[in-house]
């Protein structure tokens, strides 16, 4: 009898952790497993008089041949510029408000502010700011600057640019909490110590505060390329809508646009495909940062 | 100290200040701009696009509540917002749990995955999540689009959950279990109610990112009457040139939940969006 409870209490415990994942794990098969397997295939598909064709890899050789999408993966790996901007931008004014300097909670709170903002609504300001009888061009005027006065979003040499500023004055706000929040969890120690042997300003930044941020650095680097290379399409669909002339197509709308405006979900697919192994790599790389950083929690 | 270092640093402190300073400002501006904008008549913005506005001109805010349905984009980025972040916060937080408490069968590789999936950007899923949601009727439906949106934020919030979940000692919950309380007791009357920092800042977090989300929304709802806030707000971009204050007095409605979360809930915000990564 008491053999029976013990056995059936030992089934529970085994079966019990699976009850508690169950549901998260059918709404990730649902929004993740499933849609990633059906995009495989539909990416070697084509639709044929009302069936699903194999075609090998038809859609792949298509896209290779578009120009349109070979200047979306241009465009995206042009804004990569934005990348070391960001890191270098942000690492700067952390530093800054690390050394206390008057009111810096107060920048820290508005610092960070943009990167809460919606995107869409950034993106509307901005392009009044940007538009040819924009707030800069009146600006530009009013100092006299008038050669300086350009169609900031509807040039095809400028969009992207501009596209660019608007991206590393929204993301940069991340970099900075997140340097200096790790900043602040160094010990202090290490400053004093440092400091009583004789160290200047910049031999402490160089020998205490950038390898104490090695990691941090590292991930919102790759953090960063992720969101170049893939999270982009709000900033693109409001501002400029891949225009003027396809000069600021990024992949993202590009997806959107054969799927949704033109209907052929498996060119779509296929570069998806493309941009989930792109990204993968990053993701795999962000895994292993995450995971040592688990790791250290645990032993400490 | 030397002169010369003395100098330096004067110098040095100011520099650092005008450069803090000028960041500030080019961060602010577009804020600033939106707010004079949006209490400006037309004519007042066409002469004089950056200065304070002569009066509050509040008209601008009837014209933006009345057109585009202002108040149903509104109400359905509500929805979406309540309805997914709390069905995820309960998902999330049962299998957080089991991860960080329970011992299983390839414990350490599920949670590796699920960490993985945490920046799978959402756009390569959008294809064959259209086709699978157009079969199981579930696009242009309120569940349909929180089931989406639940299953992308499940990755961070069970991460963030987990590690949580982990602080709290082992000895509360053996005492718990000594005492008969079953393992969903546990759950629900002890981890749940000393998570409550790490649940807020999962609220906050989660439900920022679902207001603001503009890709789902255009693809999932795409009949008016279900059309979000910012998918509204992204259809004014070549419509209302014209009228630019109207426009921004919406965008200011649009603003001001998350500015008012953000100013209750900062340290939630930065402990969020931080945690994991800083250690």
């Amino acid at each position: 009898m008491s053999l029976g409870v013990s056995r059936r209490y030992k089934l529970l415990r085994q079966i019990e952790p699976y009850l508690f994942l169950a549901p998260a794990l059918i709404v990730i098969g649902m929004i993740f497993a499933f849609p990633i397997v059906r995009l495989v295939t539909l990416s070697f598909q084509r639709p044929f008089q009302g069936e699903m064709l194999f075609v090998g890899l038809t859609n792949y050789q298509t896209i290779f041949k578009d120009e349109v999408f070979l200047r979306a993966v241009r465009n995206n790996l042009t804004l990569l510029i934005s990348v070391p901007i960001m890191v270098l931008i942000a690492l700067i004014l952390a530093i800054f408000l690390f050394d206390r300097i008057r009111g810096w909670q107060f920048y820290r709170t508005t610092l960070f502010l943009p990167y809460l903002l919606p995107i869409t609504v950034v993106g509307l300001i901005f392009s009044y700011i940007f538009q040819l009888s924009g707030v800069l061009n009146d600006f530009l005027k009013v100092i006299g600057l008038e050669r300086f006065i350009l169609d900031w979003l509807g040039s095809t040499k400028l969009a992207l640019p501009t596209l660019m500023f608007v991206i590393v004055w929204k993301e940069v706000g991340f970099g900075i909490v997140l340097f200096l929040a790790r900043l602040m969890s160094v010990e202090e120690e290490l400053y004093d110590a440092a400091k009583i042997d004789g160290a200047n300003w910049w031999r402490l930044q160089w020998h205490i505060t950038l390898p104490q941020l090695a990691t941090t650095i590292e991930f919102f680097t790759i953090v960063s390329i992720i969101t170049i290379l893939s999270w982009v399409f709000g900033y693109v669909y409001v501002m400029t809508g891949g225009g003027p002339g396809n000069s600021t197509m990024v992949t993202e709308l590009f997806i959107y646009l054969t799927g949704f405006r033109y209907n052929q979900m498996n060119i779509a697919s296929a570069v998806s495909v493309i941009l989930l192994l792109v990204t993968g790599i990053f993701i795999f790389l962000e895994l292993r940062l995450r995971e040592r950083s688990v790791t250290l929690e645990e032993l400490s | 100290m030397k002169t010369s270092d003395r100098i330096l640093g004067i110098f040095g402190s100011f520099i650092r200040q005008a450069l803090v300073i000028g960041a500030t400002l080019l961060s602010l501006f577009p804020v600033y701009f939106m707010i004079v904008s949006a209490f400006k008549t037309r004519f007042e913005y066409i002469e004089d696009k950056w200065g304070l506005p002569q009066s509050l001109y509040w008209a601008n805010f009837n014209t933006a509540l009345a057109g585009e349905k202002f108040f149903i984009r509104f109400a359905n980025s509500s929805i979406l917002t309540v309805g997914s972040v709390f069905v995820s916060l309960i998902i999330a937080c049962l299998a957080a749990y089991a991860f960080a408490r329970m011992e299983f069968y390839g414990k350490r590789t599920l949670f590796n995955i699920i960490l993985s999936l945490m920046v799978v950007p959402p756009v390569v899923m959008i294809v064959p999540l259209f086709v699978a949601m157009v079969r199981w009727k579930l696009v242009n439906t309120y569940h349909g689009t929180i089931l989406i949106y639940t299953g992308l934020l499940l990755p961070f919030s069970i991460y963030l959950m987990t590690n949580f979940f982990r602080t709290i000692p082992r000895e509360i919950i053996e005492a718990a279990r000594i005492d008969g309380c079953s393992s969903l007791r546990v759950f629900w009357n002890i981890m749940m109610p000393l998570s409550a920092p790490a649940l807020i800042t999962l609220i906050v977090v989660n439900a920022l990112w679902v207001w603001n989300e503009l890709l789902i929304a255009l693809v999932f709802m795409q009949k008016d009457e279900l059309k979000t806030l910012m998918v509204g707000i992204a259809a004014l971009r070549s419509r209302n040139y014209v009228d630019i204050p109207a426009t921004m007095a919406g965008l200011l409605i649009a603003t001001i939940p998350i500015v008012i979360v953000y100013m209750f809930g900062q340290r939630y915000f930065i402990r969020g969006l931080t945690g994991g990564a800083v250690k």
